[in-house]
């Protein structure tokens, strides 16, 4: 295997409709992939599948060498080393940020509250929410929402965090302060991949971008080739609707 | 824009002189309540004076309303009353316990468990389909009959695990129900951190589950305070046969209607209020 995570002929079905064709991806440590395309194209679809929280119907999907898709497999401790956002937040209205953060590492690795304390004391302050641990998710403005959604995933120290187009439900102003801080994890060299519709984000920061259509990949590169030349039509019509 | 112009306007205008506009709504809310008054008072005055004209009116007065028959009973009734409030604090936390399981078991996944599932399933299926009284016959008379030693023997043990199977199916359902309402993001968003199917039941859907169907659960509980009346039938003298026997003391409907005015009291605030935690909860969710 190339890749820190490979995907191999991933195929998955709902029902009749066919939403994965044969996937063929490969993420390298440390590398951020970005997945574009229409709505409806299987970009989220896949990354649910590449932490099987929608099991593949066929195909393999490797982490470092290991096939975690082989079915029978118990998917807890893959879930625990591989993060993921959704785009709309997905918070525990019932618990406080801090809550929030803190349940899996006590209930999945064993940590006491206050063993966690400073380590996700010091995550909040990190990405600008300080004073907001102790606030319910409806109190907070949808950034910080997000924001704790991502501190929450990182917070199981996972070696992979997948996004699932976490801005698209955010009011503009507010895009900014989330996509600081992927900027952060980029710089901290995290393995990614986004789903997203911000392409000048993923044309400044990915080093891969597919291109995703009808549950295929149609077309991969680094940003540079990818948004400027590329080679399919139905890229270029794309990116002409979007850019 | 218009509506934020309004909004600023009346903002602005209630530090000083009223506008026109509230002017106009202050005298129609006024007139409003003027008529709603009139029209309340007109009523109540018919009934008060044209009822005790109708032809056996009397008769009624003497047998439902007779206020030397109410002041000599309603304290007995009160007492008697008790008895009710205590059969129900006892039962009301086993019907939540039991509730509770029961939901737990019919959203059990395991193939090993499917067992549970199936019972989870014919027990509320049983107990929601038949009467309580009938339940409280076959239980209450039943099971003492078979010669138990006392204190096995006891009405109130077996009236309280009549009322207990069949009030736990219904809160078995509700609690169900409160289950299925958490969004399926909540369970995958738990999922995606590695947490296992018991702890995201535990920690993630069931707090909030229950929260949801706290308002329905309280009309369930009322719904109790009142079926506890029915454990009468199997000896306990609680308000209902303390009023049949206070009847046939007297001779005289007017302890019915006292035990009436007991439940009433308790039983119109707690649904008033339960209704105030549904508004509360609709008005949340919009």
């Amino acid at each position: 295997m190339t890749g820190k995570l490979s995907l191999r002929g991933v195929r998955k079905w709902f029902g009749e409709n066919e939403v994965c064709k044969g996937i063929d991806l490969d993420v390298a440590d440390g590398e951020m992939v970005c997945l574009i395309g229409a709505s409806g194209s299987g970009k989220s679809t896949l990354l649910r599948c590449m932490n099987l929280l929608e099991p593949i119907d066929d195909g393999a999907i490797f982490l470092d060498g290991v096939d975690i898709a082989e079915p029978g497999l118990d998917p807890q401790p893959i879930r625990q080393k591989i993060g993921i956002v959704f785009q709309s937040y997905n918070l525990f209205p019932h618990m406080t940020a801090l809550e929030n953060v803190m349940l899996a590492p006590r209930r999945v690795h064993g940590h006491g509250r206050e063993e966690l304390r400073p380590k996700v004391a010091q995550m909040f302050e990190r990405f600008g929410l300080g004073d907001r641990t102790d606030h319910y998710p409806d109190q907070l403005s949808g950034g910080q929402q997000q924001r704790v959604a991502i501190i929450r995933a990182l917070a199981m120290e996972p070696q992979i965090m997948l996004f699932d187009e976490i801005t698209s439900a955010l009011d503009p102003e507010l895009v900014g302060e989330v996509l600081d801080v992927l900027r952060d994890l980029r710089k901290q060299g995290m393995t990614m991949v986004l789903a997203t519709h911000e392409m000048g984000f993923a044309r400044e920061l990915a080093d891969k971008v597919c291109f995703l259509e009808a549950g295929r990949i149609l077309e991969q590169g680094p940003p540079d080739q990818l948004f400027s030349a590329p080679r399919e039509e139905r890229t270029k019509a794309f990116l002409s609707r979007v850019l | 824009m218009t509506t934020s112009k309004v909004g600023n306007g009346a903002v602005s205008s209630r530090a000083k002189a009223p506008t026109r506009r509230e002017l106009y709504e202050a005298n129609v809310r006024r007139r409003a309540t003027r008529i709603a008054l009139i029209s309340t008072i007109s009523v109540g005055l018919a009934i008060f004076f044209l009822v005790p004209l109708a032809p056996g009116w009397e008769a009624v007065q003497r047998s439902f309303f007779n206020g030397r028959v109410f002041a000599a009973t309603f304290p007995g009734l009160v007492e008697a009353f008790l008895l009710n409030v205590m059969i129900f604090a006892w039962s009301a936390p086993l019907i939540a316990v039991t509730g509770l399981a029961i939901a737990l078991c019919r959203d059990t996944r395991a193939p090993a468990l499917f067992p549970l599932r199936l019972f989870g399933m014919a027990y509320t299926d049983v107990f929601r389909g038949l009467p309580v009284v009938l339940v409280i016959y076959i239980i209450g008379f039943g099971v003492p009959g078979l010669g138990l030693p006392r204190p096995w023997n006891s009405p109130y043990i077996w009236g309280t695990l009549a009322l207990v199977l069949v009030y736990s199916a219904y809160v078995a359902e509700v609690i169900r129900s409160g289950i299925d309402s958490i969004h399926h993001s909540q369970r995958s968003a738990a999922a995606s951190l590695g947490l296992s199917d018991r702890d995201i039941m535990r920690f993630v859907v069931l707090p909030q589950a229950i929260r949801n169907v706290v308002p329905a659960n309280m009309n369930l509980f009322i719904a109790l305070q009142k079926d506890v009346a029915l454990l009468s039938f199997i000896g306990p003298v609680e308000i209902f046969r303390q009023a049949g026997v206070y009847k046939s003391l007297y001779a005289n409907f007017t302890p019915y209607v006292g035990a009436a005015l007991i439940f009433l009291a308790l039983t119109i605030p707690a649904t008033r209020y339960a209704d105030y935690l549904m508004n509360k909860q609709n008005r949340a969710r919009t």
